[in-house]
């Protein structure tokens, strides 16, 4: 690169800011150290090896997905892998803190001990990093995912159909029959469906976009869509529905309706489907209401919590305490109890982090998810082509607007859902869709900051980014 | 394409906004109200994480946390277990905490404002926080013989030093142990619990102090108090009627156990009355008194009190309604409405032995801090004169009467002044033919007047009597009375 700054001709490429990542990289795998070394002196003698095993997941993760970056995608953003390793590690870190709890109430309550979910959640992560290297190779550019459009929204749907027509011992785990159960495995297909229907919608907006954005009848100083345009909408809409049907998961059907909109408003510019789709999700809201008896539990306990602490409301109450109990500052890592709250490794870690390092902590970790939006966010605004603009922004929006329904949920904000925290909560789908949500991202980002192949200014062809450093 | 991606972003950042301000709400505004929450089990797990301070008796503890190796850290231990039940009393996972453990909660768990200074030293120097400890006014001797007295009777004993009101012993019986209470397996817990509420005897009632029964006879000290404040002396002859027509009824009557005759079956000194504890006498007494003049010298006794804590909070012992004359002569014995708990039965010979001076209870001579300072030593508190020194003196040698040559023989101890009064006291349901169901509780109050270390006791034992017999308090009671006193001065002998 020094050569490039050296002989400042019209071919210098922009930085790489590689080093940028290493850094960050680095920086994450000592907060995550840190936070484990919190746990272990919270847990007077009881010095394990964590210390190192977490470290090292996290940096050789870290580190393997670094040295393929700098291969492959050597322009991507240089923030986006360090926060997800730094999300990935502090949850190995919770999971185990947790492990250790969990053990404990069970002891105490006269139950067996479960399985330890950490030594588990570092081999996802394991395999999480070789699905991020493998679709980094693979996808060499973006754009031809558009290409397999259809085939994806295939595979997404049947993915998603298939625990709601297999037998329910193969699909359903606490009443939910979101599941394929498969020798000892668990595996969430909605979490990958969300990401191939994301890829699906961004492509298929592509080339509706025109149509979708001419103006029908104007209505109170807004264009409405078209009345055969609404096609399209109504068929997520469906689809939607069909999944809180079957399977009773009002949270990813509320990311499905969700993204989808927001891709529908960014590609044809027109509030009016916001509105449009707003009023659908309202319907569709009020129709699970009268027709589903668990969702009308959930609206009644984020209604009144309180008054159901020892039945239905026992999570939600546990978790307000919890937050509650943590405060500004938090009990220190390791000296709370999060495991009182069900499910404090998946749907309530989010609980879990603020009752130990408190709202400060808690902010923090939304602080490093706004990072990772925004810069996904700014991916789509730089790329050149549609596809991987409404791509990025629908990829994102999945994150942020997960991250909020989970956020809302377990604080009162919104009724519980259950959707996982991405790349903090324990489990394997979820962890692995969102690594390979993280290559799309950086792919995109790659491609909005690699110099372009043709340069106007210049007669002769520039250099390949790869082949800028000399010898 | 772009102004539209720039505005989800911030429509992204709004919902973040959101989020910020609802978790600012629940963490910071809501926050105390969710940390000390009662359904929050963090608070009990947090108490957990620090030792507790012990309960300490004669330096020895009753009630210790020890170290674990599970996640809460300490577990409540109580060496002597059933013995001291009724003052350490529980403190549970499940069933929270009762007795002293709930009583004195502030000072061993070392939240009390006292110990502010030794807490933030604490935090600062990183060891864990501690909490105080106590040291009980229980004579250990007395205690264990009290306990080992009661053997599987169904009873309480309960010991004061008349001259300070320092609790000597407070037993029950049957007891538990507070530490199957007190573990970390809540399963265990709860079926420990369901075995003790299932169990018809009741042995986590507190007896000594939370249970009241008729006094019966042993009332007639409270009569007896409020004649000779009227001026009546011991030698003075009042009514003994061999049978006692009751005011304002068609032909309700009172009679004597066995209808023996008290004096010469007309008239008899108030001494003998007491001594050979006649109903016929005691009852027309109180109508001659009123019922005004007889609640009074109750209440100077301690009676009708709602609030009394030593610091355990103590079931009030009381006169009960009295409508009317018959109810007054049936209350004068003990009888009809008056309910009183053994340590209210202590307290009657407490303020005898004391020359009339009726000292407060308590149960905690000293409150300590983690580094052993003393937060409080506890100061002898006057409750009630309950009769002048001369009056109180009358008193003394008419229960010691009692004790020489009356109902309460057993109770005597060789070389000692020991004076009380026997009471075998009709309790429950009344058959069809007017009779009781279930035998008489067999009562002893009384003191040993040992010239360094004065005792003053209250022993009940849940019907021990026989149906029409006089004799439960003075065969059953007394005994027991006699062994616990006798314990106590061989113990404290040469202090």
């Amino acid at each position: 690169m020094t050569a490039t700054r050296t002989t400042p001709t019209a071919t210098a490429a922009p930085p790489t800011r590689r080093r940028a990542e290493l850094g960050l990289l680095l920086l994450a795998v000592l907060i995550v150290v840190a936070a484990e070394a919190a746990v272990q002196g919270a847990r007077a003698g009881h010095i394990s090896l964590n210390l190192i095993t977490f470290a090292g997941v996290t940096l050789l993760a870290g580190l393997a997905a670094h040295l393929v970056i700098r291969w492959v995608a050597p322009y991507a953003d240089p923030v986006l892998m360090p926060c997800a390793i730094l999300l990935n590690g502090l949850g190995l870190v919770m999971i185990d803190r947790l492990d250790h709890g969990l053990a404990i109430q069970a002891q105490n309550n006269g139950g067996s001990v479960p399985a330890a979910a950490a030594p588990t959640q570092v081999w996802w992560t394991g395999l999480g990093i070789l699905l991020f290297i493998a679709i980094l190779l693979i996808v060499r550019d973006h754009r031809a995912l558009a290409r397999y459009a259809y085939t994806l929204a295939l595979v997404g749907l049947f993915l998603l159909i298939l625990p709601a027509v297999l037998p329910a011992r193969f699909s359903e785990i606490n009443g939910a029959r979101i599941w394929i159960l498969v020798a000892g495995f668990s595996i969430q297909p909605a979490e990958f469906a969300k990401i191939l229907l994301t890829i699906f919608a961004a492509a298929y907006l592509v080339t509706k976009r025109d149509v979708l954005s001419l103006a029908g009848r104007r209505f109170l100083g807004i264009d409405l869509p078209r009345g055969r345009d609404f096609g399209p909408l109504l068929l997520a809409w469906v689809i939607c529905l069909a999944v809180l049907i079957r399977g009773h998961d009002l949270g990813t059907s509320l990311l499905f309706f969700g993204v989808f909109v927001v891709l529908l408003y960014v590609a044809t510019e027109r509030i009016s489907w916001v509105i449009v789709g707003t009023l659908l999700f309202a319907g569709g809201a009020y129709l699970a209401y009268q027709l589903f008896a668990n969702v009308r539990t959930r609206v009644t306990v984020w209604l009144d919590v309180f008054h159901y602490t020892d039945g239905v409301g026992y999570q939600v109450s546990q978790s307000l305490f919890g937050l509650g109990t943590g405060g500004l500052f938090g009990t220190g890592l390791g000296v709370g109890h999060p495991e009182i709250v069900p499910l404090p490794a998946t749907d309530f870690i989010l609980t879990s982090f603020g009752e130990e390092l408190g709202l400060f902590g808690l902010v923090a970790l939304l602080v490093i998810y706004v990072l990772f939006v925004e810069r996904g966010f700014a991916a789509g605004l730089a790329v050149r082509d549609t596809f991987g603009k409404l791509l990025a922004t629908g990829l994102s929006f999945l994150i942020g607007l997960q991250l909020f329904v989970v956020a809302a949920g377990v604080s009162r904000l919104l009724p519980e859902t259950g959707l996982t925290t991405p790349f903090l909560s324990y489990g394997g789908s979820s962890l692995l869709a969102n690594y390979a949500l993280l290559a799309l991202l950086l792919r995109i980002s790659d491609a909005a900051r690699r110099p372009s192949p043709q340069r106007p200014v210049t007669s002769t062809p520039p250099p390949r980014p790869a082949e800028v450093v000399p010898a | 394409m772009n102004k539209h991606i720039r505005r989800v972003a911030i429509a992204v950042g709004v919902l973040m906004v959101a989020l910020f301000l609802n978790l600012n709400f629940v963490q910071v505004v809501k926050g105390d109200d969710y940390r000390n929450n009662s359904a929050n089990r963090r608070v009990i797990l947090t108490e957990y994480a620090s030792p507790r301070g012990q309960i300490v008796v004669d330096g020895k503890a009753v009630a210790e946390s020890v170290a674990t190796s599970d996640e809460l850290k300490y577990v409540r231990k109580y060496p002597s277990g059933p013995v001291y039940a009724p003052l350490t009393g529980y403190y549970s996972l499940v069933y929270d905490k009762s007795e002293l453990e709930k009583a004195e909660d502030q000072v061993l768990s070392g939240s009390d404002p006292r110990m502010f200074g030794s807490r933030i030293a604490d935090i600062l120097t990183g060891r864990s926080l501690k909490g105080g400890s106590l040291n009980l006014t229980i004579n250990n001797a007395a205690q264990q013989a009290a306990f080992q007295g009661l053997g599987n009777r169904r009873g309480a004993v309960v010991a004061i030093d008349p001259t300070t009101g320092a609790i000597l012993a407070a037993a029950s019986s049957p007891s538990y142990d507070p530490t199957t209470l007190s573990s970390h397996n809540t399963v265990a817990i709860q079926q420990s619990w369901q075995t003790l509420l299932d169990d018809k005897n009741q042995p986590l009632l507190n007896r000594a102090l939370n249970q009241s029964y008729p006094p019966g006879s042993i009332f007639k000290v409270v009569v007896s108090a409020a004649a000779l404040k009227n001026g009546k002396k011991p030698s003075d002859r009042i009514a003994a009627p061999d049978v006692l027509k009751l005011p304002g009824t068609a032909s309700a009557t009172m009679h004597n156990f066995n209808n023996e005759r008290c004096g010469d079956g007309k008239t008899d000194t108030l001494d003998h009355a007491l001594t050979i504890s006649c109903n016929t006498a005691f009852g027309q007494l109180g109508i001659d008194l009123g019922q005004q003049q007889v609640e009074a010298e109750a209440e100077l006794f301690g009676m009708n009190n709602e609030s009394r804590t030593v610091p355990i909070p103590v079931a009030p012992s009381t006169m009960g309604e009295v409508d009317n004359d018959a109810n007054l002569a049936q209350a004068s014995i003990g009888q009809f409405n008056v309910q009183m708990t053994p340590l209210q039965a202590a307290m009657l010979s407490a303020a005898v032995a004391n020359n009339g001076t009726l000292m407060t209870p308590y149960l905690v001579q000293q409150e300590r801090a983690p580094d052993l300072s003393v937060l409080k030593t506890a100061v002898p508190e006057q409750l009630d004169s309950v009769l002048d020194s001369n009056q109180a003196g009358e008193l003394q040698s008419m229960m010691e009467n009692v004790v020489t040559k009356g109902t309460g023989t057993a109770a005597q101890i060789p070389g000692v002044k020991v004076g009380g009064k026997t009471g075998t006291a009709d309790n429950g349901p009344v058959d069809a033919n007017g009779g009781y169901v279930n035998a008489p509780h067999a009562w002893f109050t009384g003191f040993a007047l040992d010239p360094t270390h004065p005792i003053a006791i209250a022993v009940v034992l849940e019907n021990a009597g026989v149906t029409g017999s006089e004799s439960a308090g003075g065969t059953a009671a007394a005994p027991l009375a006699r062994m616990v006193m006798q314990a106590y001065l061989a113990d404290t002998r040469g202090r």
